[in-house]
């Protein structure tokens, strides 16, 4: 009896050591750029918070590196129109799919994983001439990278819509409200969205961290997003660059934790 | 629909209105014929079972009244207006499925105000509504409960209250008792056919279970491979079947080998009259019910087999002289006085019969 819980209180504390080490790991880099942030200028050495200053203050920021400002924005905006497109394409197709074709469900699962499948550069190889087509019909706007975007981030959306839609019975729920008078988009709209909603809830939040991270495509098409102007920024004032990094990085954390809260409230709810 | 609401008995809906599928047929991927020439006309008011074994189109018939399905051919007419191609949510149907179908993220009430927001129907008139058909379906105090706060019967009673609450033409009830358990199943079966009479709405109830048919229905019809093979009051479907298949699917029945005559199926030294649509003079098998079984004294004929209490009453099995297996109801105090090995004389009583070519 005795040695059992000698024993748990080990299994318990290399646990702990195990946990502490694994945070240190990931721990480490973030602490030493923040301090690198917070390392005052200047010979005589010592700390100040002026480059978390200038980054909280947009005014500022715009004035003193506006190719960072616009890459912000750009890459808000950018999030915001790639879940919005990706929203309005994936769940009325894939709860139709559910209703009307089910036989077809296998192709488009694997047409929205296909992108996993496709490196950043062969995508961007493929999509040149579509872009071409793009700023010639459209404009050259940073904010059309959406098109492209909303391709990476279909498995991710589509593997956390398909996980909702399996909780519940489409089908039987739209017929319910078809049958006491719901049009299609009553139905999708008032029936399928909020049952739903946890799962878009989640789908919007991966596409919104994967979109404010992505460097690749949009270095490629040379368009200025947030890490681009990061990126060329780290060249010449490294501070902010390494703040905005962290901001960034700090983002995404509390989106994701959101996104955990969000579905673990839904939870206890049923 | 809405004219003759306030008029009607309680308030519920207006009287109910004639239902006339016409030559339905619809294949499905594969070339099953799920209906095939389906005809079934309902009168105002009535309410129709449609019995059956699985597959044999029951509910693709509903689906097709409920618009859910498109027909290949033939039409759908209700209170005269021709639904065929109209789409479901035009149709003012009221439908109760067989899983459970509430709306999850809204309560008893919201669920069942649903059908009347879409119409439009002012937030105060919706909310007397509301109350009013949830306290029908005995569940007023449950209200403001979600479908997961509710067990699997009251959650059929919200979406019966949820299905009457807009006032639909008819009722489509698919199979809404099965997932319930035995006793819910039968409470819940007596309640709905309350409810109907209360409001009077034309039904359609599709299910695989014939005690429940014959319970709740003004008439039964039996389906077979896409088409009705008899549709009669309960009592006439039991007594009276016009095929086999009727006859083995309804109820209990015993295939009795025997010899028709002019004056009808000789078995057991007696005569059995037959019913229409039996087969003609010759050797035949006779579907005989247990009830139509006497077992008396005199020269015996069969040997008992097993006996068995049945709550109500009795059931011997035995085994005839002839080698068929005949099943007899029998009073609780006569189980006793048979046992297994027993040597006894069965006689039919003479209850109207079908016979079939053997």
């Amino acid at each position: 009896m005795a040695q059992r819980a000698a024993l748990r209180r080990k299994q318990t504390t290399f646990r702990w050591v195990v946990v502490g080490l694994v945070m240190a790991f990931f721990a480490l880099p973030m602490v030493a750029a923040f301090e690198f942030t917070i390392r005052a200028r200047g010979a005589e050495g010592g700390y100040d918070a002026k480059t978390w200053q200038t980054l909280l203050d947009f005014g500022t920021l715009a004035e003193s590196y506006p190719d960072l400002a616009k890459g912000i924005v750009a890459s808000l905006l950018l999030a915001v129109v790639t879940v919005v497109i990706m929203l309005v394409l994936l769940v009325p197709t894939m709860t139709w799919v559910r209703l009307r074709l089910p036989g077809m469900s296998r192709l488009v699962e694997f047409i929205c994983l296909l992108p996993l499948t496709v490196p950043a550069i062969v995508l961007v190889v493929g999509l040149t001439p579509v872009y071409a087509w793009v700023i010639y019909l459209l404009s050259g706007a940073t904010v059309w990278l959406s098109f492209a975007y909303v391709i990476l981030v279909l498995p991710y959306a589509y593997r956390a819509l398909d996980a909702g839609l399996r909780a519940i019975d489409v089908k039987t729920l739209s017929e319910a409200a078809r049958s006491l008078g719901a049009s299609w988009f009553t139905v999708m709209w008032r029936v399928v969205l909020p049952n739903l909603r946890t799962a878009v809830l989640s789908a919007s939040f991966l596409s919104v961290a994967l979109v404010l991270g992505e460097f690749t495509i949009a270095n490629l098409f040379a368009y200025k997003n947030l890490q681009v102007a990061m990126y060329l920024l780290g060249k010449s004032d490294s501070k902010i660059s390494v703040a905005v990094g962290l901001a960034a990085l700090a983002f995404a954390f509390i989106i994701l934790f959101a996104m955990s809260f969000v579905g673990s409230r839904r939870e206890r709810k049923s | 629909m809405t004219t003759t609401a306030a008029s009607s008995p309680g308030g519920v809906t207006g009287p109910g209105v004639a239902v006339e599928l016409t030559e339905l047929t619809r294949v499905y991927a594969g070339g099953v014929r799920a209906l095939d020439g389906l005809t079934l006309h309902m009168a105002p008011g009535e309410f129709i079972a449609l019995l059956g074994p699985s597959g044999c189109g029951k509910t693709t018939a509903l689906r097709c009244l409920a618009g859910l399905e498109d027909p290949d051919s033939g039409s759908v007419v209700v209170g005269g207006r021709d639904l065929t191609h109209v789409p479901t949510n035009k149709r003012d149907m009221g439908m109760v499925f067989q899983a459970y179908s509430l709306f999850p993220h809204m309560t008893a009430r919201q669920n069942v105000e649903f059908g009347l927001e879409l119409r439009k129907q002012d937030k105060a008139t919706r909310a007397k509504r509301a109350a009013d058909m949830l306290d029908l379906v005995g569940l007023s105090k449950q209200a403001d409960r979600f479908a997961h706060q509710m067990s699997g019967g009251q959650q059929q009673r919200v979406a019966l209250a949820r299905a009457l609450a807009i006032e639909p033409q008819v009722l489509l009830l698919d199979e809404p008792l099965s997932a319930l358990d035995a006793k819910v199943r039968t409470q819940l079966r007596d309640e709905i056919r309350r409810i109907q009479l209360e409001v009077g709405t034309t039904t359609l109830f599709v299910t695989h279970d014939q005690e429940e048919a014959l319970a709740v229905a003004d008439r039964v019809g039996v389906m077979n491979a896409g088409r009705l093979e008899q549709l009669a009051a309960p009592a006439e479907l039991y007594s009276a079947p016009v095929s086999e298949f009727v006859a083995d699917f309804v109820g209990v029945t015993n295939r009795v080998r025997a010899e028709v005559g002019d004056d009808g199926a000789h078995v057991w030294g007696g005569v059995v009259p037959l019913l229409p649509g039996s087969a003609g003079r010759g050797a035949a098998v006779l579907l005989v019910r247990p009830e139509a079984v006497v077992i008396e004294g005199g020269e015996a004929n069969a040997t008992v087999v097993s006996s068995s209490f049945l709550g109500g009453h009795g059931k011997v099995v035995t085994t005839t002289d002839d080698g068929d297996r005949v099943v007899v109801q029998v009073s609780n105090a006569e189980v006793t006085a048979h046992a297994p090995g027993d040597r006894v004389r069965l006689r039919p009583r003479g209850d109207r019969a079908l016979a079939v070519a053997p």
